[in-house]
């Protein structure tokens, strides 16, 4: 299980996160919430093994991150950066395949092939196989990076005991409504086939529809922690997010939601 | 690897128009073996395609066939050296450019333009005329292998400032590069430059060389001082392939693809500064066949380093044979730089780039 213990990391004297325990158990989606700058992204370079903790540790199975090679991070663990700019013109399959063909996995062609294909279709790509990545728009080429994640967690050989991790940094963020629910229904999905999935959501909504768990950053420290119910509370995101917010019930399913206060004074 | 056998480029039907892997190879191969019978006859002695085995395998063999004895010694001494020499130089500058425009995910990047070629032969140039001065204990030792190994340090120390320069934000920035590496080659010519005044006249007809590039000195010892070069070029470059693949998609997603990050940046830039060193030590600097020669195989096979870094040697080395045959030809007797016709080829492919991509290489 890849857990965080008491990690923090420091830049040019400055605190970016700091204290952070925390666990992404696998067969779960957790979703990692908070204001800007309150250092999800750095959290997520930790959890990576991007970047080490300049104190405490962060662990793989009880061993420390930073003893893994990256090809044996890859093996367990993908990441579906926020965008990424091409220079060069690859097509939307190439893009996929080479979260099989960098790390060299040995798998036959074919097989590597197929299983792209489908990641594709997962994603509801399939369709663009063939266009240039560059000619995309920024949601569809998010949904190419998760294609190129899956793929990458599909083609690598685990053993029983050594669930995939899969890192999903804001993969909401450029998408519509329709988009943003195919994407976290999938994300969800690869959570209940044995995956320990974290995504960064902005989106307090959608964390309360689909994470199993959210973590509430703010300012660097965790501040809250558990189900949505939980953490989705008035006084608890007022404090995070500096400004008063009402959470309310959707009357059927009873799921948290939240309109910012300030559409009242309207 | 299995998967090294995944086809390359998008299929025929769709909206990438692209040959396939195997299409660039040998097309480029075939290309390559066109210049290379071209390159071993043509000139101011011609000699004929049926004579062309005959005097080949006589030159070969160290017999001698009093009828084709001129022949045979115009390509044992000059044509047979001349067009390894072409090989080695235009496949190690094609090379050197596509490893550059990975590294720094920028098909703008060229050991040419960014100074290291500068680099390279200020180093080369400092070489001819400090070797029996000032310089002769370091360089005496190395023997016929002094130039390329000055000059593969020259190339190399202007990559690493290069690397340290741009990339001291943790990412390479594409802007700072350009401009530091314009900075560093116009501080290597000015360098040169001063070494021009305190040389004679012997070695000022070399320097002049050394700033137009020439095919025109090959000999074998020169081709035994590149041996090593070109084995090093040889093992490094396929050590680069899933790393570059993975660098197209940034550094932070080749380690999350499972790419040692630094290791990578450090082979690459050690062969870069080989294939730059070895090719201006023995040909002077010819420039844009760095960003030519990758530049036509991205567009025809798309940007999958599998294909790029082979298919860019097989045609580079074939571009800079023809290059050469233009340069040894087209004011007969005499003899054009090469590169003023490599300049000529170019300079247009070259703005088209800039035109269609802007600096920053996104489109």
């Amino acid at each position: 299980m890849l857990t965080a213990h008491a990690a923090a990391f420091q830049i040019n004297g400055k605190t970016l996160v700091s204290d952070i325990d925390m666990a992404i158990p696998p067969g779960k989606l957790v979703a990692l919430v908070g204001p800007n700058g309150a250092g999800k992204s750095t959290l997520l370079k930790l959890l990576s093994g991007e970047i080490k903790p300049t104190s405490g540790a962060i662990t793989l199975d009880g061993r420390a991150l930073s003893s893994f090679t990256a090809l044996d991070l890859s093996r367990r663990r993908a990441v579906v950066p926020q965008s990424t700019a091409l220079s060069f013109p690859f097509s939307v399959r190439e893009v996929v395949l080479l979260g099989a063909t960098v790390p060299g996995f040995a798998e036959p062609p074919e097989h590597i092939e197929r299983m792209a294909l489908d990641c594709l279709r997962t994603v509801g790509l399939l369709a663009l196989e063939h266009r240039l990545f560059t000619n995309l728009s920024g949601g569809e080429r998010q949904r190419v990076h998760i294609a190129r994640a899956l793929l990458q967690l599909a083609m690598a050989k685990r053993a029983e005991n050594e669930p995939g991790i899969l890192l999903l940094d804001e993969p909401t963020a450029s998408l519509d409504l329709a988009h943003q629910g195919v994407v976290l229904e999938e994300a969800l999905e690869q959570a209940r086939k044995g995956l320990a999935v974290m995504a960064i959501l902005h989106d307090l909504n959608l964390a309360a529809v689909f994470a199993d768990e959210l973590v509430l950053l703010s300012a660097g420290r965790i501040t809250a922690r558990g189900t949505p119910a939980e953490v989705l509370k008035d006084d608890v995101l007022s404090r995070a997010y500096g400004c008063e917010v009402r959470t309310n019930r959707t009357p059927s399913e009873g799921v948290p939601f939240i309109l910012p206060h300030y559409i009242r004074a309207r | 690897m299995t998967s090294e056998a995944i086809p390359l480029s998008g299929s025929r039907a769709g909206k990438t128009h692209r040959m396939s892997a195997a299409q660039v190879i040998i097309g480029s191969a075939v290309l390559l073996a066109v210049a290379i019978v071209a390159s071993l006859s043509l000139g101011p002695t011609g000699i004929t395609l049926s004579s062309l085995p005959r005097a080949l395998s006589a030159a070969i063999s160290g017999t001698t066939d009093a009828t084709i004895a001129r022949e045979q010694l115009v390509l044992l001494d000059i044509r047979l050296p001349r067009t390894l020499l072409g090989i080695f130089v235009g496949a190690s500058l094609a090379i050197a450019g596509a490893i550059m425009q990975g590294l720094f995910r920028n098909p703008l990047a060229d050991p040419g333009l960014v100074g290291v070629s500068s680099g390279a032969a200020l180093f080369a140039v400092a070489t001819i005329v400090l070797g029996n001065g000032i310089a002769a204990p370091i360089l005496a030792p190395l023997g016929i292998y002094a130039l390329p190994v000055a000059a593969f340090f020259g190339g190399m120390v202007t990559t690493l400032i290069l690397v340290t320069i741009a990339g001291r934000h943790g990412q390479l920035m594409i802007g700072t590069l350009l401009l530091a590496g314009i900075a560093l080659g116009a501080l290597s010519g000015a360098l040169t430059g001063l070494l021009a005044y305190a040389s004679d006249d012997r070695q000022l007809r070399d320097l002049t060389f050394w700033s137009m590039g020439s095919l025109g000195g090959a000999n074998w010892p020169k081709i035994l001082a590149v041996l090593p070069f070109g084995i090093l070029i040889a093992l490094l470059t396929p050590l680069l392939i899933r790393g570059l693949n993975g660098f197209l998609l940034g550094e932070a997603e080749a380690f999350h693809l499972g790419i040692n990050v630094e290791r990578t940046k450090r082979i690459a830039i050690v062969a870069t500064a080989a294939s730059v060193g070895a090719a201006v030590a023995m040909a002077g600097v010819i420039g844009f066949i760095g960003i030519v020669v990758p530049h036509i195989i991205r567009l025809l096979a798309g940007p999958d380093h599998r294909v790029v870094l082979p298919g860019s040697a097989l045609f580079g080395a074939a571009l800079l044979l023809f290059a050469d045959i233009i340069a040894r030809l087209i004011v007969r007797p005499a003899e054009l730089p090469i590169g003023i016709v490599m300049a000529a080829i170019g300079t247009p492919v070259f703005l088209h780039l800039v035109m269609k991509r802007g600096i920053g290489g996104s489109e």
